[in-house]
């Protein structure tokens, strides 16, 4: 019913605009066209105005309204440098930006039609285009500068002594790996993979794949101050680490290892003091389309202290210990809260 | 029209908007696939592609470079017709084959493609990965190859049209800037939509006929593939090397267009005829060398990354280039606020704002965080959808009396400027923000995301808001066939008082175009000055007065 009211509404709005168009069609053979479009062009003119401070206000009440609900600050080095490359973005296009924007609704509110005035020609100017030419070069050269600077920066090789943790996404979740107390992560081949007890196709055969700790989940644990390397896969379609709270993000494309590394400066509880908010998590999210599950691949990653992270990490059980070795009793594979498992030695 | 097919648009903002709402009308559209009310993901994700399918292909190109290189290239250089009118024909009906083919894919069992408008594989090789990837995803392809064989049969007509068939007096450099970006867009697409064919030929082997042209150690569906030693990035680099002309493909017509209207609204000549050229020019052959601008996040080279970064910024000089003259152009001028003129400035304010967001976009170092969030959906229906249809519109409302001898219905012409103009930025403005906050794009919920789900109320007034702009493009649909039928008439053969040669024509020109001999032409096509006997403008069929030169430049 209120869908039937729904379109009879706009059917009636139709209808009352398409008889406001026809009358002011009749009103102006009236009142004679010149007559009218004249007063018209002079509405329109001042309608520019309005338009102009309207769409400054908007601005303005739009930024008021958003930025409580931005990204909290950045929580890692490259995110430092990041936010200042914004700004100072921001600050070249924002000049631009009004300047442009104002000067168009300025000159068409100003150089309305006033009567058959003799056209001023003005067809060519090489100074002024000059002109315009070179101040965007330069603008555009000092961004390139800044950009190139930060980027290759950011992607320079991971320093030595970096963390190494290994992502994977697969439809539609992340599993992360860590190399365990060799410090080494062991070889995997897609074709050794299977659901039930290798799901990254480990090879067995490496002896450094023994000791690998794997979180089903995609769980990220990384130490505050300490950089990490993450090498990225993916089992099957293309996915994409986006790691927005470090202002970062990677694709995980499957046959090809890509890798991201970066400094977290801010623990997950710092951080929940800085937004004040109790339920504040680092998400992954993944940012390449990847199939009808793309929206729901989430994983979430821990910034703790190294103390906090010994501790995590004394608890966990190799996945080779969980899956095949005979002596554990754990062979159905316990998943993610490793806290319950009985804990290993590990050196 | 296109403004139908944005009914999608429609659909799927009212999931973003009401995640958790259920509407009786989707199941009436939907069916099975939005069962109580409830959009299935996988028809969101179907409908999201071939949203961006249909309007970047066969809305933008198609009613831009398709419809205004026909119609007013023969018209305003001095032609009868085209060049080969039997090419034009068979363009128009691949063009149309395209378009049911594509339209068809959406009533098929297992969907459309739903891969997103860019159809990455190995999402979109592999059956197994998505329901949308079966017949669905060869259905996309083949529309697709035919769209690019109709698009090469246009613009290679296009081009030779314009480089033979000029009427006497009609040097390149007095033809009009619409036949200059006319020109450029066919150049474009000539030399692109051959690799996206190929892309898709080769999409179709990996598909069909075992290749591992983008597939290599995959495991899916419980067991591992055999294909080794593919790239996926491969069809990346084939896509966007068709991709990124193809913005500018769009985008072209639309400032050519715009740069005619806002010269003959403003009663002044285009300011910088040449550095216009100069700048289509630069923008042409930039366009080819920007491409992986759209995969920085790909793990490419970040030495070759560094190169695109210059590369692409370096494209914001001919576009500043082009926005200062246009400024240059309606200043001093005698403005007259013709439907066609308000769209004009309109494309001009949202070029501007469209095009100073690629430069946080063109550098890699800011992208790495903004890549796929809503920052760049902001950013590309800002600039090559909307600024695109604004240019669109106006070439509509302006050479509408040419093409039917009626005026479109001015009241209603600025109604469908005002909401739209509006609705625009309101709709895009907020979305910058969202992207800075690393909303992911193509989500089809993001109530369960702890970073994201604080934008639900916005999300719902964009929806609402692209809503009531849908329905205001109803009004535009409405006055363009009631004034078929119904318009004022036009009397003047030249109401708008413009320079170009389509005005010299009878008011419906017929079969050859003109009537007698085909005019002859003395001088540039932005002569707005004193004629000498109270006019402000001298068309270009005009001979020059004694001691008069030609001189623009």
């Amino acid at each position: 019913m209120s869908g039937l009211l729904l379109v009879l509404l706009v059917a009636l709005i139709f209808v009352v605009l398409y008889q406001v168009a026809r009358s002011s069609e009749m009103v102006a053979r009236i009142q004679g066209e010149e007559i009218f479009d004249k007063r018209r062009n002079k509405i329109l003119a001042y309608s520019m105005l309005v338009l102009m401070v309207a769409f400054f206000v908007g601005i303005y009440a739009c930024h008021q309204y958003m930025m409580p609900l931005m990204a909290p600050i950045a929580a890692s080095d490259h995110g430092k440098n990041y936010d200042f490359m914004f700004f100072v973005t921001l600050v070249v296009t924002g000049i631009i930006f009004v300047l442009t924007q104002i000067l168009l609704f300025w000159f068409a509110f100003k150089y309305q039609r006033t009567g058959d005035k003799v056209p001023f020609h003005f067809a060519h100017s090489t100074k002024l285009e000059l002109v315009w030419t070179t101040i965007p070069a330069i603008a555009m050269a000092v961004l390139v500068a800044i950009g190139l600077k930060a980027w290759f920066t950011m992607t320079s090789d991971a320093p030595k002594g970096a963390m190494q943790i290994e992502i994977i996404g697969k439809q539609f979740n992340w599993i992360s790996r860590y190399p365990g107390p060799d410090g080494v992560l062991g070889k995997r081949y897609f074709t050794n993979i299977n659901d039930q007890d290798n799901i990254l196709g480990l090879d067995w055969k490496d002896q450094k794949n023994m000791d690998d700790i794997i979180v089903p989940n995609g769980e990220i644990r990384l130490v505050k101050d300490k950089p990490v390397e993450l090498i990225i896969g993916s089992r099957d379609v293309i996915h994409d680490v986006g790691l927005t709270h470090f202002r970062m993000k990677m694709d995980a494309v499957p046959g090809i290892t890509s890798r991201l590394w970066f400094t977290p400066t801010i623990t997950t509880r710092e951080m929940k003091e800085i937004t004040g908010n109790e339920n504040f998590v680092y998400e992954i999210s993944c940012d390449q389309m990847c199939g009808v599950g793309h929206y729901s691949m989430r994983a979430v990653i821990i910034v703790e202290t190294q103390a906090e992270h010994d501790a995590w990490l004394a608890k966990q059980q190799s996945y080779y210990a969980q899956n095949h070795a005979p002596a554990t009793p754990a062979a159905e594979a316990p998943k993610v809260d490793s806290s319950k498992n009985i804990t290993m030695n590990i050196k | 029209m296109g403004n139908c097919r944005r009914l999608d648009v429609g659909l799927f903002r009212l999931q973003l908007g009401f995640p958790e709402q259920t509407f009786s009308v989707l199941t009436k559209f939907l069916g099975e696939w939005a069962r109580g009310g409830k959009m299935d993901p996988e028809m969101y994700y179907g409908l999201v592609t071939i949203h961006g399918t249909v309007l970047v292909f066969f809305v933008l190109t198609g009613g831009l470079s398709g419809t205004f290189s026909n119609f007013l290239i023969p018209l305003q250089i001095g032609a009868r017709d085209m060049a080969s009118p039997f090419l034009n024909m068979l363009s128009f009906w691949f063009f149309a084959i395209a378009s049911v083919v594509m339209f068809s894919s959406l009533f098929i069992t297992t969907g459309p493609a739903s891969g997103g408008c860019t159809s990455y594989p190995p999402l979109s090789a592999m059956k197994e990965a998505s329901m949308g990837t079966g017949l669905g995803m060869d259905l996309w392809l083949a529309s697709m190859a035919l769209f690019v064989v109709s698009s090469l049969l246009g613009g290679l007509n296009y081009i030779v049209t314009v480089l033979n068939m000029r009427t006497k007096g009609m040097s390149m450099t007095r033809m009009p800037l619409t036949i200059w970006a006319f020109l450029f867009t066919a150049v474009l697409g000539v030399l692109s939509f051959p690799v996206l064919l190929s892309a898709a030929v080769l999409l179709l082997f990996d598909r069909h006929a075992g290749t591992s042209f983008y597939l290599s150690e995959i495991f899916i569906a419980g067991k591992a593939l055999p294909n080794v030693g593919g790239s996926a990035i491969l069809y990346q680099h084939l896509f966007w090397f068709l991709g990124h002309p193809e913005v500018y493909i769009i985008m072209l017509p639309a400032m050519g267009m715009a740069s005619e209207i806002l010269s003959t609204h403003s009663r002044k000549p285009i300011f910088g005829y040449f550095a216009m050229i100069l700048s289509l020019i630069g923008i042409t052959v930039l366009a080819f060398l920007v491409w992986a601008h759209h995969m920085f996040v790909t793990g490419m080279s970040p030495f070759l990354g560094g190169i695109f970064v210059l590369l692409t910024l370096l494209i914001a000089i001919p576009s500043a280039v082009k926005v200062f003259n246009w400024l240059t152009t309606i200043w001093k001028g005698n403005i007259r606020f013709t439907p066609a003129m308000m769209f004009a400035l309109g494309f001009v304010s949202l070029f501007i704002s469209g095009g100073l967001t690629g430069l946080f976009l063109g550098n890699s170092a800011l992208d790495i965080h903004l890549h796929d969030t809503y920052f760049v959906i902001a950013h590309f229906h800002i600039v090559m959808g909307i600024s695109a249809f604004f240019g669109m519109f106006a070439g509509i409302y302006h050479w509408f009396p040419k093409m039917y001898g009626r005026f479109m219905n001015n009241t209603l012409g600025y109604v469908h400027f005002f909401i739209t103009f509006i609705g625009a930025y309101v709709i895009f403005w907020p979305m910058h923000y969202e992207g800075v906050a690393g909303m992911p794009r193509r989500y089809y919920d993001y109530s369960n995301w702890e970073s994201f789900k604080q934008f639900a109320d916005l999300n719902q007034m964009i929806s609402v808001a692209a809503i009531i702009v849908f329905f205001a493009q109803l009004i535009f649909v409405f006055n363009y066939f009631v004034s078929v039928w119904k318009g004022r008439k036009v009397t003047d053969p030249n109401p708008w008082k413009a320079n170009s040669l389509e005005w010299t024509t009878p008011i419906l020109p017929g079969h050859g175009n003109w009537d007698g001999p085909i005019p002859e032409v003395h001088r540039w096509a932005y002569d707005y000055k004193d004629n000498g006997e109270g006019g402000d403008f001298i068309p270009q069929n005009v001979p020059l007065r004694e001691g008069e030169a030609d001189d623009h430049h």
